[in-house]
């Protein structure tokens, strides 16, 4: 059994207008010590995912249906009680934005407290914080730092405290949500060596929701690719890397710079992500795809495995095999 | 107590840098002087006062200022000196417990409704709002004429008049921070509800409801004083700047412009204090409008 395994979640967002569906049919499974890459578009679904594992989505946003099954039990069946025993415990997450993810009239220190006496409230406040100090050793932070207030930190350091606070309790699984967009590239590289290191390290799981391609091809494992909060491809980074199919994968990797191209102008997508209030018939993507057939407005295509581990949801793919029988 | 100890330890530097921290700071600093001045000669005038501040006959009637009566005596032979000396003891005590009810009412109930949301809020923010439909001090006097004259009763009257400032700013800054990412992050480390209200949303507001309750000090005092003023405030025997005014009216077209004044000018002292030490924190504490 998978340690973590997504089964068909729908997510929806019922707002006054509608609802619209943020996260539609999403399957997955990932283990201890590997990494899930997520890609998309802002508005792809790919931060609701993330939040929905914790039961978190915001409102008016509902989990619809489906299944999250972790170390064999569905979360989405917990009490919300046991829910939040596992927040911050099994499950940690990282946010986006560094800057304002840390309370600011609180220490560093009190943070750790917060987290520990949360789930161990046997625990004294001078055990935490050496926990705390051991963690900041851990993402690069000076111990004694405990004692200063985040406003004292820069972005980039304020995210390897999130990222301390992430890992303070030994989590199974972390899911870190774009968590160097806020940050400047060579922090960036810094933020994801560091998530890896400690992912070997504590052998746990690591989602990583971004919208940047190259990122997640370098340091995933498995890399999931949404759009409109559906799936279009979920494959290994090596064979995504070397054998996209889906159209709006090629075409993110189209959009990547290559050092090899030299002069040659970047492929951009047309157009822009559909309105999920009022989704395109058929295939999401065919207003924008540029291999769409007539069948693209009409059917909607399922995810189709195509070799094993590489799943995808194109009509397309359904097309060949046919036209080889 | 390690926190207690480093707060007071804080003060003093604290009010080196108010002295070099600009024109805010400056304006915090000379707010308090002055509130301090103020607080203080009140506390002493038992001992500085020359004469008992409520004896009558203790000198002529109606003399204009002199030696042995500087600020000189109102129409009962009371000494103007000692009154002004003590006449502000009611009015600060009116302040402070009027802040005081504000707080415990005004914060808890913007903090519950604004946090929990729906009809809650709704409602609540409903009944305050139409709280704003009086004039303040049109407000205070109706509800002290229904509870009669005392400290507590005028505090409670100006403390309706002045809780929705209160609920307001408190509900602004809870639906501001009730969206920022270490709520949710609070949330994902497992946090209750109950917990992010009291560790994350409600440290966050003190700087605002610090400046509302200064601001507001102010302005209770001129609310007190006029309470007193049309005789809804404490009773005659005890000397109180609101009653010198009142009877300084009645002088002053006989030309005994020292009753009237020097209370006057004591009340508009106090109240400038307390608007400076607003004015200035608010500018402090409000990181939006740093330079």
């Amino acid at each position: 059994m998978p340690f973590l395994e997504v089964r068909s979640l729908v997510v929806e967002y019922r707002t006054r207008r509608g609802n619209v569906r943020a996260v539609n049919d999403v399957s997955f499974t990932l283990e201890k010590g590997e990494t899930l890459g997520i890609v998309g578009e802002s508005g792809s679904g790919k931060s609701t995912l993330g939040l929905s594992i914790i039961r978190l989505v915001p409102r008016p946003g509902v989990i619809v249906g489906g299944q999250i099954i972790m170390d064999g039990v569905d979360l989405l069946s917990l009490p919300e009680e046991r829910m939040r025993s596992i927040r911050g415990k099994k499950v940690a997450y990282v946010f986006q934005d560094p800057m304002t993810s840390l309370n600011p009239v609180k220490k560093v220190g009190a943070h750790f407290i917060e987290l520990v006496r949360t789930h161990q409230p046997e625990v004294s406040e001078k055990d935490a914080l050496d926990r705390a100090r051991r963690a900041l050793i851990d993402v690069g932070i000076l111990p004694e730092r405990v004692n200063d207030y985040p406003h004292q930190f820069s972005g980039g350091m304020r995210q390897r405290i999130m990222i301390a606070l992430a890992i303070g309790l030994d989590p199974d699984l972390v899911i870190a949500d774009e968590p160097t967009t806020a940050l400047d590239v060579i922090v960036q590289a810094k933020i994801l060596d560091l998530l890896r290191s400690l992912r070997d390290r504590y052998g746990m799981a690591l989602m990583l929701v971004t919208h940047d391609l190259s990122i997640v091809l370098e340091r995933c494992d498995k890399v999931m690719v949404m759009y409109a909060g559906t799936v279009v491809e979920l494959a290994s980074a090596v064979e995504l890397h070397a054998n996209p199919i889906h159209p709006y994968t090629r075409g993110l990797l189209a959009s990547i710079p290559n050092i090899e191209l030299g002069e040659q102008r970047l492929k951009a997508i047309g157009g822009s992500p559909p309105n999920l209030l009022n989704p395109p018939s058929g295939c999401a993507f065919w207003p924008r795809c540029l291999e769409r057939c007539d069948r693209c407005c009409q059917d909607q295509p399922s995810l189709v495995e195509v070799s094993p581990g590489h799943f995808v949801r194109c009509l397309k793919e359904v097309r060949e095999p046919e036209r080889d029988r | 107590m390690p926190m207690k100890r480093s707060m007071i330890a804080r003060l003093l530097p604290g009010i080196a840098s108010l002295a070099r921290g600009g024109s805010a700071g400056k304006i915090v600093l000379i707010g308090s002087a002055i509130v301090f001045s103020i607080v203080l000669m009140t506390v002493l005038s038992p001992w500085i006062s020359p004469y008992d501040p409520s004896a009558i006959n203790v000198g002529p009637v109606i003399s204009p200022p002199s030696k042995r009566f500087p600020l000189g005596t109102n129409h009962l032979g009371q000494d103007m000196l000692s009154r002004v000396f003590s006449g502000g003891g009611v009015m600060l005590q009116v302040a402070v417990l009027s802040a005081f009810f504000c707080l415990i009412v005004g914060v808890p109930v913007g903090l519950l409704a604004s946090y929990s949301g729906g009809i809650a809020d709704k409602a609540v923010s409903l009944v305050m709002d139409s709280f704003y439909a009086f004039p303040g001090l049109v407000l205070a006097i109706a509800i002290a004429a229904m509870l009669g004259r005392g400290t507590v009763n005028m505090a409670l009257s100006i403390a309706v008049v002045y809780v929705p400032s209160y609920y307001r700013v408190v509900r602004s800054q809870v639906l501001t921070i009730r969206e920022l990412p270490y709520t949710e992050a609070a949330r994902a480390i497992g946090a209750r509800e109950r917990t992010i209200l009291l560790r994350y949303v409600l440290p966050n507001l003190v700087g605002s409801i610090v400046v509302v309750a200064t601001v507001n000090f102010a302005d209770a005092i001129l609310t007190a004083a006029g309470l007193t003023f049309v005789g809804l405030g404490v009773e005659k025997s005890i000397p109180d700047w609101g009653w010198d005014l009142t009877d300084g009216r009645g002088l002053l077209p006989s030309g005994a412009w020292w009753v009237i004044t020097f209370p006057g000018v004591m009340i508009v002292l106090l109240a400038l204090g307390f608007t400076l030490i607003g004015e200035g924190l608010s500018e402090l504490l409000n990181p939006r409008l740093e330079q």
